[in-house]
């Protein structure tokens, strides 16, 4: 069920995304490089555990809430919307771990 | 206070022009009294409806700058802009003539819809005994003084993107159906509205629950549909 | 269109947009320092603080909207969009600051 997809990897992200912007805050003052992201993520775990249910939740949440907007404003219907929002799911999983992957590793 | 109103009203159908009256202005005039003005004492081909003229029967909807309203319990002063007034017909329906929209697929949602009592008791059974504080009674209580009178219907954004959706009206008296225990048709009353075009498509704008002249919340209503395919999609019975 | 409505509608669709540019940058690790110091520049720090408030501004109005659709009706849901309005501005006064 689409809708409850939706509403539920929104209430995981409500959380995902203030943990995120919280730690980003924090962890950026005073600038940023990569060897300092690196420092604090490589080898860790749980930012690992974290990151990928992030990356999952948006890769469920980002083609679902587009789905309407398509249909709604570009007046796109049919097979060929489903699968343009599918792909987009899959890109955003795949760049999303390929992404954490890199970081937290 | 100007003592004339300068009142410009839509004519034609869906191709047309605004065409511009002056009509004298009152105290605690409505602005159907202007539009029956118009028609009366100035231009009788000017197409428009009502019935009650007080406020039960939803015949007089139109656009009134902008806005859907009820004209008959529309003052003047609360919407004119200085001493301005545009007329159209209600949004998001087909428009017959002038101030008059076609009511028929708003309508035909409704049926779509299945907002049509099933009643499953026989004539041999007793009465049905339903506590009007129970839950689901509260529910139903809270959407049934619906009128259909299309206001919400020409409120809603998605309606106007969407061809196929329900809409408001329909849906909420949906949900007031689903929400009667006395009803037996819920599983096909749930189907009808999950899915791109019922319920689901709805955004939660809450125009439709801000503009309603009955203060009814289609909004909460949908929201309890949205909840109740939920719940019974997974229970595996959609 | 109702402007809280709006807003949480624009901002999906810029957040759909970055998000894959935000997951490849990452995703390229080792090249990560040429990037960050791309990122150094004004306009891309002025785009990142516009990225928190679009997230922020996104996040309050799906808080509206999962309160409309799981809580029962209140008076008080209609002061949700002002609420959700306040989380953005935070948001954005506290990356700013940051920055």
């Amino acid at each position: 069920m689409l809708w409850l997809a939706q509403r539920a990897s929104a209430a995981v992200l409500a959380i995902c995304v203030t943990v995120h912007l919280v730690t980003i805050v924090y962890a950026v003052r005073g600038g940023l490089s990569a060897a300092e992201i690196f420092g604090r993520t490589r080898g860790s775990t749980g930012w690992l555990a974290f990151y990928t249910l992030f990356v999952l939740a948006c890769a469920v949440h980002a083609p679902i809430g587009l789905r309407p907007v398509l249909t709604e404003w570009l007046g796109w219907r049919g097979r060929s919307r489903e699968a343009f929002v599918l792909v987009f799911g899959v890109l955003l999983a795949w760049l999303g771990m390929r992404a954490v992957l890199a970081v937290f590793r | 206070m100007s003592a004339t109103l300068q009142v410009s009203v839509w004519r034609g159908g869906a191709e047309g022009a605004l065409q511009r009256y002056d009509v004298p202005r009152y105290p605690s005039q409505t602005v159907l009294d202007v539009v029956t003005h118009i028609q009366r004492r100035i231009d009788p081909t000017l197409a428009y409806r009502y019935a009650c003229r007080v406020g039960m029967c939803g015949s007089c909807a139109m656009t009134v700058n902008g806005v859907p309203r009820w004209t008959c319990r529309t003052h003047v002063d609360k919407v004119a802009t200085g001493s301005e007034l545009e007329l159209r017909p209600l949004r998001n329906m087909p428009v017959i003539r002038d101030l008059v929209a076609d009511m028929r697929e708003f309508f035909d949602k409704w049926e779509r819809a299945k907002g049509r009592f099933e009643g499953r008791a026989r004539k041999s059974d007793d009465f049905a005994r339903v506590a009007p504080d129970s839950p689901e009674r509260q529910a139903a209580d809270a959407g049934i003084e619906c009128i259909g009178c299309g206001v919400c219907y020409a409120a809603c954004d998605v309606v106007s993107w969407n061809r196929d959706y329900l809409g408001p009206a329909a849906l909420n008296r949906a949900w007031t159906l689903i929400s009667d225990v006395r009803d037996g048709a819920t599983l096909e009353r749930l189907r009808a509205v999950a899915g791109d075009a019922g319920c689901h498509a709805c955004h939660t704008h809450t125009s439709c629950t801000e503009r309603c002249p009955r203060h009814l919340s289609p909004t909460a209503s949908i929201a309890g549909l949205k909840r109740a395919v939920a719940k019974a999609a997974l229970a595996g019975k959609l | 269109m109702k402007r809280v409505a709006l807003i949480h509608r624009l901002s999906g669709i810029a957040l759909a947009v970055f998000l894959p540019l935000h997951f490849w940058a990452l995703g390229r690790g080792l090249e990560l320092d040429s990037f960050l110091r791309w990122t150094e520049q004004p306009l891309v720090k002025f785009a990142e603080w516009g990225i928190v408030v679009l997230l922020a501004a996104h996040l309050g109005g799906g808080l509206r909207v999962l309160a409309i659709e799981f809580l029962d009706w209140h008076e008080w849901q209609k002061s949700l969009a002002a609420l959700a309005g306040a989380l953005t501005v935070a948001a954005g006064l506290a990356f700013a600051l940051a920055l």
